[in-house]
């Protein structure tokens, strides 16, 4: 079976500034791949082209072994089997159940069908009882609990987070995990983790990648890449010893 | 025709026009408004800045405007519409237009940036993104709405021109004010005056109730 998500040789650069310098890996279905790296080195950016909301300069994004390039009608396609949820992500001025049923409405789901399973996603995140209140006037973890319903509900093949804790209490945190772990029990979906806690690296993915200058230094199963890392960049960067 | 049937056809007229008017000019300012606002181009800004000039553009300017276009000798004279309601309704969507326009580019401007990059990661197209960040912002489009209807409602030069102040045809609360006035019937001025602010009143209440209820 062909792995939901490749990616290649991206490259992206920002007003002359090179970001991504030839970043790749292949995601299994069910896997979780987490990216981590000092701030700044283009953990966001390799998400926004993943999930092809920006093309990149040079590489190339295959799902399910096809090419698909931003800015084509397969992108569109492509981009409603996958979800993104970003760091402080926004809720519309609507309740969190209108919130939750969007991408379903833009999917052309029928009625009955969305009643059901927002509410279920509500649940998941224990957000029932908030379903007819204005999300963007909830706290800023259950605003994040309401983005990730927003995403599960979409039932995606691929699942990218961009920092999707940052900035939340450790309960929100713990909740928030153990919804993405039950996420991929239940669907199997391929989920991609930027984030700058290692520790949550540990405890969600299967296998971390280390961002450094544009590049992915090492990708290595969790237990080694914490515990015997290949690179003397990851030993630093781990002990903190690397100064950015 | 008796007092209180021609205070009604006054009334019916003026809240019929300026209805029309808001009407159109919604229809027309909202769509334009959400263009400007969402899709850069070159020369937005100044768009954006034509439409803040046209908020003063002196409403008996546009009357003479559209009254040399509807008169005989005009390139819309054939349609006959001078000194008739829809002559007037047309220099009423002129002025209000802008208005609606101008004011839905500052609320759909005022949409956060955030909102765009989350719609289209939940898979929206640019269509679907526009008609969301048309509802995100639509508190301040309902007040675009809101302030066309009162610029319409007591607008009173460009109706005099268009329409001619006919009575019983074309003569609108603002136009029977300024002739009651100018034959000092004061009273009849003043209770021309009060119903003009209660049909405001009652109009703006309306709105802001659905406001309240539906759009926050």
């Amino acid at each position: 079976m062909t792995a939901p998500l490749s990616f290649a040789d991206l490259h992206k650069s920002y007003g002359g500034k090179e970001i991504l310098r030839g970043v790749g890996a292949d995601l299994a279905a069910g896997e979780i791949l987490g990216i981590v790296g000092p701030s700044g080195v283009g953990k966001t950016t390799a998400l926004r082209l993943l999930d092809l909301l920006d093309p990149p300069d040079r590489g190339i994004i295959l799902f399910h072994g096809k090419a698909i390039a931003a800015g084509t009608p397969e992108a569109l396609e492509q981009r409603r089997r996958m979800a993104l949820i970003m760091q402080n992500p926004a809720c519309f001025r609507a309740s969190a159940f209108e919130n939750v049923a969007f991408g379903l409405w833009l999917r052309g789901v029928p009625e009955e069908e969305i009643r059901g399973r927002v509410f279920a996603a509500l649940d998941f995140v224990g957000l029932l009882e908030s379903a007819r209140e204005r999300a963007d006037l909830l706290s800023g973890g259950e605003q994040q609990r309401v983005a990730f319903a927003r995403a599960a509900v979409l039932k995606p093949e691929v699942l990218l987070l961009d920092e999707f804790t940052a900035n939340l209490d450790p309960a929100n945190v713990r909740l928030l995990e153990e919804a993405i772990l039950r996420h991929r029990r239940d669907t199997g979906c391929a989920i991609v983790v930027v984030t700058h806690n290692l520790f949550q690296a540990k405890r969600l993915a299967d296998r971390v990648a280390l961002l450094l200058d544009g590049r992915f230094v090492e990708v290595a199963p969790t237990p080694q890449f914490f515990e015997d890392p290949a690179r003397p960049e990851t030993r630093a960067f781990l002990s903190g010893e690397m100064a950015y | 025709m008796g007092w209180e049937s021609e205070i009604l056809q006054i009334v019916g007229i003026s809240v019929l026009v300026a209805g029309t008017s808001t009407l159109l000019g919604s229809l027309l300012g909202i769509p334009l408004g959400a263009l400007v606002a969402l899709r850069p181009f070159r020369g937005r800004n100044f768009v954006r800045t034509l439409a803040f000039t046209f908020y003063g553009f002196p409403p008996v300017l546009a009357g003479l405007l559209v009254f040399l276009l509807l008169s005989n000798a005009g390139p819309l004279g054939v349609l006959g519409w001078l000194f008739t309601p829809l002559g007037m309704v047309l220099a009423q969507t002129l002025l209000v237009t802008p208005i609606v326009m101008g004011l839905t580019i500052s609320a759909m401007m005022s949409v956060e940036k955030r909102l765009r990059e989350t719609a289209l990661a939940l898979g929206a197209d640019e269509r679907q993104w526009r008609v969301t960040a048309v509802h995100e912002a639509r508190i301040g489009v309902a007040s675009a709405v809101m302030v066309g209807f009162g610029r319409a409602i007591s607008e009173v030069g460009a109706v005099l021109i268009v329409g001619g102040n006919i009575r019983g045809h074309t003569r609108v609360l603002t136009t029977a004010i300024v002739l009651e006035t100018a034959q000092a019937n004061y009273v009849a001025a003043t209770v021309y005056g009060v119903i003009l602010f209660a049909i405001a009143f009652l109009f703006f209440a309306i709105l802001q109730r659905i406001q309240e209820r539906v759009f926050s």
